[in-house]
């Protein structure tokens, strides 16, 4: 993480505490193993439901953070165990969430990024992960440089309905 | 346990595979391996996929039904869904299942619907 990135997140910290409501803002790591990817969505959406969304809400969360969590292990570190971090935060009604690997990186984001286009055409992948976080949350940023890893950042409106 | 494995029903030429709980990257790892193996071993010419224990689905799900629909497509076999929830029905319409598998509600409606379409 950045010296600029450092510090806008201590800001957010004591903005969070000069409101005095606190609990808008996560972070967690953990292994790059699949049984993870579990874990990463469940507290994705225990977190989320903060916002009070609905279950539907709630499912795209959970769907696109496996999305990209799966991609970290599988691609990212190609099944070797590394670290996987992932950061939270609440603001207003929108929900944001970060995961950010050190794996291998890509090298073409935007064929990466490609609906259908995956770099195991002989496996079982679908080459839809990136295509499933586009339909499921409101914005998707994908930032990598190959050999230092990747970071995917996600954001969503919560409980538009109800406005 | 047993609710993240997979069961696999050999019924005549019908294999019914009951997925589990939760079906991401994680829990799809053993089904390749193992309908490979059934298919192998024996004539199938319909897998019926259940659904209705399945609460959560991601595109590692649609990328295991893609390919056993391809392979089935290529024998003339066909693939075949039941107790598909609004959740999993959401996930399956994007990833573009819905226009290839068709869906019943139950497991004997999913079985009759293989034996008139095989005997047409």
């Amino acid at each position: 993480m950045s010296r600029v990135e450092e510090r806008e997140r201590e800001t957010f910290r004591q903005e969070d505490k000069s409101k005095g409501d606190g609990g808008n803002w996560m972070k967690m790591e953990f292994e790059s193993v699949s049984e993870n990817e579990e874990l990463a969505r469940v507290v994705a959406a225990v977190f989320a439901s903060r916002l009070n969304p609905t279950l539907e809400e709630m499912d795209d969360i959970k769907t696109a953070v496996s999305e990209a969590v799966t991609n970290a292990i599988r691609h990212g570190y190609r099944e070797k165990v590394g670290s996987i971090v992932m950061e939270m935060q609440l603001e207003a009604s929108c929900f944001q969430v970060t995961v950010s690997d050190t794996g291998v990186g890509i090298a073409d984001i935007k064929k990466a990024m490609e609906p259908m286009y995956t770099s195991d055409p002989e496996g079982e992948s679908a080459g839809m992960g990136f295509s499933f976080m586009e339909a499921f949350m409101d914005t998707l940023e994908v930032d990598s440089v190959p050999g230092k890893g990747t970071r995917v950042t996600m954001t969503k409106a919560i409980g538009r309905q109800n406005l | 346990m047993s609710s993240q494995n997979f069961i696999y029903e050999a019924k005549g030429e019908c294999l019914v595979i009951h997925l589990p709980k939760e079906l991401d990257h994680h829990n799809c790892r053993n089904l390749r391996y193992e309908t490979d193996l059934i298919l192998a071993e024996h004539y199938i010419s319909k897998i019926i996929f259940d659904f209705s224990r399945t609460e959560f689905m991601d595109s590692s799900g649609i990328g295991v039904l893609l390919s056993r629909y391809k392979q089935m497509d290529r024998s003339g076999g066909r693939v075949v869904l039941y107790g598909v929830g609004t959740q999993i029905e959401r996930i399956l319409a994007i990833g573009g299942v819905l226009r290839l598998a068709e869906t019943c509600s139950t497991k004997e409606a999913a079985i009759k619907l293989e034996r008139s379409r095989t005997w047409k």
